[in-house]
């Protein structure tokens, strides 16, 4: 079995793919309806129907793509730079534990000031978390893949710790969350009677602006550079552990955000269900969108369509919520063969 | 006439919309030595692995000793007597001489081997044709003309009938080459046959009996050496006229870059670069001969600013260099052209344009407080890929989809248009042709016309002797002392790059043995 590249593919076959490779998707995960006594047809038209099927579906969806985006977007800058940061989940809690010891209370300012200030002091403390492993992978060549993902688990049982412990919220009846944050510190909603909220806007526009420093600014050059030839780079006489030091911050305040615009956005305190994973999830909208900034945008939608309309299908129809678990993760590994498949072909010899 | 030995009629192999052959009718005699000539890119290296079963061809048929040859299949080939001798060695470094032998040809699954029979096998073979190796070394520890000859000793202990070399002396001292061509003859006159692929028309004019020349996957030309010349064969490679390199006038420079006893070593404290001593002069290409991994690659870094010397200093227009880094060369004015086009020279997956920028992108006039100014550097870049000549598509085509050739130009532009005072190229005609080669040389001269001294690290002595004004050999990483070219022949650099004797003028303290 070889790989070949395929020379030119057509953008209609570069669209079409990855909807061919849900309908795969969708045939596999039939299977499973079917074995859990499901019509599938009546399970995929209400997993549509509750990803877009109504104002609040939709609002749902963006709702929950806007985390996927902040996370996508960081793990899109890291790789670009060929700096494996894992370690998203942890700097996405981070970001909401900086934004609860600031937004709790200590200082309080009119919403048009608490709201930036909250996302500029979580992105800090998301990019110094990811520093440490950043500079040991350019000091000492410690391999970051381990350093991030363990950084993880020590900041999950950091949390852990302050929601069971110090933080724990007195008026909580013996939950384990923190106090919630203020209400200046809250971002508003969009729609009434909906969760859609601020930070989806400012999800988008942190696209934006990581789609043009990637592309038009200096720094943004050379973390590309760096990226596609370490050695190329140096040669060149680039600033190659000053861009990499510099990806490592913004990937970690972008991952951080993720946090600060679920606490603010959405629970309004702080607990260890804050994310299901969105710091994982968001390398597979990175690698969905090919590391593209506003690709992320459109992939985390995707994504969130189906983690969505899994999840109301699966309670729709009455099968177990698994069933929207493995649909959800056949989808993706389905989308990520397709597009690998569009890139090369395999030849049986 | 004796009898064809080898028969190709009418192969053609295609990749995609590459035609690699096209309807190439060959043979091969018995005793006989046929050079296969070409550049590169002209189908040589497809054409014989065809032959030897790595690739099956679109058309056509391989006849060995009268009997066709069943496609796609090396061990047929062995088993027909048609042995090759690849380029990049294939032998297994951490085993002997003997384990390398018996490698492929005894069971795997057999209880014990009669080492001793083949033994005895190997010294007959050795002695048969001064192909003379210990058995018992291993094979990392031999030098790589050494390692040729166990080559061709695992093709002969096989009973090749048939012998094909793929560019045998791209790694030799002028000595080893020698020696490899005077073995190739007692095997021609045993009886065997041989195909050697080159591109050096000194080679196929001194040890071929017949050569073909493959140009664009066709056979254009063939006759018998001693009826043809090398200009004639030059001309049949190219296709037309060979354009040569013009030669300013010679001018009285003054010394721009100076090396002061730079050492080197490596994390063990071993030496890498010892005591270097080099004096380049404006108006001048000081040429850096020697056979390849004695220490070029660490002079080449060296000078980019990628390494720092460990001991004495680099002393560039007068005032040394404390810290060296790329940027810091750079901005000495230094220009650096890499071996290494793709993984160094160049970011492969970025553009034209991009490449282009990575020197500058950060001057004045191409950035604003961090924001680049594209406008500037892709009308930069339009200009440059114009002077230049680099053919591609347009500025932002990857440059890992231009030709050798191409990238080359592309970073002499990119290094050219920084008025270099001082440039260092390393290898820069490797595998290119020879326009993109002539052309390569006559702006490496035009750059010491402008009053730029180059320091030349090659291994082609012919590139050396055609262009350089002075030669200075690497053994083991030292520097022999300079000679002007016109006073040296290449048996004496031969020695050199062996190790075998130091220059008289040498400042550069003894030649390690």
């Amino acid at each position: 079995m070889r790989l070949e590249a395929r020379e030119s593919v057509s953008l209609t076959m570069k669209a079409l793919a990855p909807l061919m490779a849900v309908g795969a998707a969708m045939l596999v995960c039939s299977a499973l309806l079917l074995w859990a006594d499901a019509s599938p047809l009546d399970g995929w038209a209400l997993m549509l129907k509750g990803a877009l099927g109504s104002k609040f579906a939709v609002t749902e969806t963006l709702t929950r793509a806007t985390p996927l985006i902040f996370t996508g977007l960081a793990a899109a800058v890291a790789f670009r730079a060929k700096l494996w940061n894992i370690g998203g989940e942890g700097q996405l809690y981070i970001g909401a534990v900086v934004a609860t010891w600031l937004g709790t209370g200590p200082f309080a300012m009119p919403p048009y000031l608490m709201i930036p200030y909250l996302f500029l002091a979580g992105a800090i403390g998301g990019g110094l978390l990811l520093l440490l492993p950043t500079l040991l992978k350019t000091r000492l060549a410690v391999d970051e893949v381990v350093t991030t993902l363990l950084l993880n688990f020590i900041v999950i049982l950091f949390v852990n710790w302050l929601v069971f412990g110090p933080w724990k919220d007195p008026m909580s009846m013996g939950w384990p969350q923190a106090a919630p944050v203020i209400d200046q510190a809250m971002l508003p909603t969009v729609l009434a009677k909906t969760r859609l909220h601020l930070g989806f806007f400012i999800a988008l526009a942190c696209a934006v602006g990581a789609w043009w420093f990637m592309r038009a600014t200096t720094w943004g050059f050379e973390i590309r550079a760096v990226g596609a030839s370490p050695r190329a780079s140096t040669f060149a006489g680039m600033p190659v552990d000053a861009a990499t030091v510099r990806t490592a911050l913004l990937s970690g305040g972008l991952a951080a955000m993720a946090g600060v615009s679920e606490l603010c956005g959405v629970k309004g305190y702080l607990t260890l269900d804050l994310s299901p994973g969105f710091g994982y999830s968001g390398i597979v909208v990175a690698m969905l969108a090919a590391l593209h900034p506003l690709g992320v945008v459109a992939s985390a939608l995707f994504v969130a369509v189906i983690y969505i309309g899994a999840d109301s299908m699966s309670r729709a129809i009455n099968v177990s919520s698994y069933i929207a678990d493995v649909t959800t993760s056949v989808c993706l590994l389905a989308v990520l063969v397709a597009m690998f498949l569009t890139k090369y072909r395999i030849r049986w010899r | 006439m004796t009898e064809p030995v080898l028969k190709l009629s009418g192969i053609t192999k295609t990749f995609g919309s590459v035609t690699a052959n096209e309807d190439v009718t060959l043979e091969l005699r018995r005793g006989e030595m046929l050079a296969l000539l070409g550049e590169n890119g002209a189908g040589k290296t497809t054409l014989m692995s065809i032959l030897f079963g790595h690739y099956v061809a679109d058309s056509g048929s391989v006849e060995v000793f009268g009997s066709p040859l069943p496609e796609g299949s090396p061990r047929a080939a062995l088993a027909a007597g048609v042995g090759m001798v690849h380029q990049h060695f294939t032998l297994a470094a951490n085993m002997t001489v003997l384990e390398n032998v018996m490698l492929g040809t005894e069971s795997l699954l057999a209880p014990a081997h009669d080492t001793r029979a083949v033994t005895a096998r190997l010294t007959s073979l050795m002695g048969r044709f001064g192909l003379h190796v210990n058995p018992a070394a291993t094979v990392r520890s031999l030098s790589v003309g050494e390692r040729q000859r166990v080559e061709i000793l695992k093709v002969l202990y096989r009973d090749a009938r048939i012998l094909i070399l793929d560019e045998p002396t791209a790694v030799l001292t002028p000595q080893e080459a020698e020696h490899l061509f005077a073995t190739l003859r007692q095997l021609v006159d045993d009886g065997l046959s041989v195909i050697f692929i080159t591109h050096k028309l000194r080679e196929v004019m001194a040890a071929s009996d017949r050569c073909a020349v493959l140009r664009h996957g066709r056979v254009v030309f063939e006759a018998d050496t001693s009826a043809t010349s090398a200009g004639e064969l030059a001309r049949a490679m190219v296709g037309s006229e060979i354009p040569t390199a013009r030669r300013p006038e010679p001018k009285k420079g003054k010394e721009i870059l100076y090396l002061d006893s730079v050492s080197v070593r490596d994390r063990r404290g071993k030496p890498l670069l010892d005591g270097l001593n080099l004096s380049l002069n404006s108006h001048e290409i000081l040429g850096i001969a020697g056979v390849s991994g004695n220490g070029q690659a660490q002079l080449a870094d060296l000078l980019s600013g990628l390494i720092a010397p460990d001991d004495g200093q680099i002393v560039i227009h007068g005032s040394p260099v404390h810290s060296p880094t790329p940027a810091a060369m750079i901005a000495r004015g230094v220009g650096r052209v890499p071996d290494d086009r793709t993984g160094t020279g160049l970011v492969a997956d970025m553009t034209v344009l991009e490449n282009l920028a990575t020197e500058v992108y950060r001057l004045p006039g191409f950035a604003r407080r961090g924001v680049m100014n594209f406008k500037a550097l892709a009308s930069r870049a339009r200009q440059l890929v114009e002077a230049f000549d680099v053919r591609c598509p347009g500025i932002e085509t990857p440059v890992r989809k231009l030709s050798g050739g191409n990238m080359q130009k592309l970073i002499l532009a990119r290094v050219l248009s920084c008025a270099p005072s001082v440039i260092m190229v390393n290898q820069p005609t490797w595998g290119l042709d020879i326009g993109a080669t002539a052309y390569v040389h006559q702006q490496l001269l035009d750059a010491t016309e402008r009053g730029a001294g180059v320091v030349l690290i090659s291994e082609d002595l012919d590139e050396l002797f055609q262009v350089a004004d002075r030669i200075q050999v690497m053994y083991q990483g030292s520097l022999s002392g300079p000679v002007p070219t016109a006073e040296v022949d290449r048996a004496e650099l031969g020695l050199l790059m062996s190790g075998t004797h130091t220059a008289p003028a040498s400042a550069a303290g003894e030649v390690r043995q």
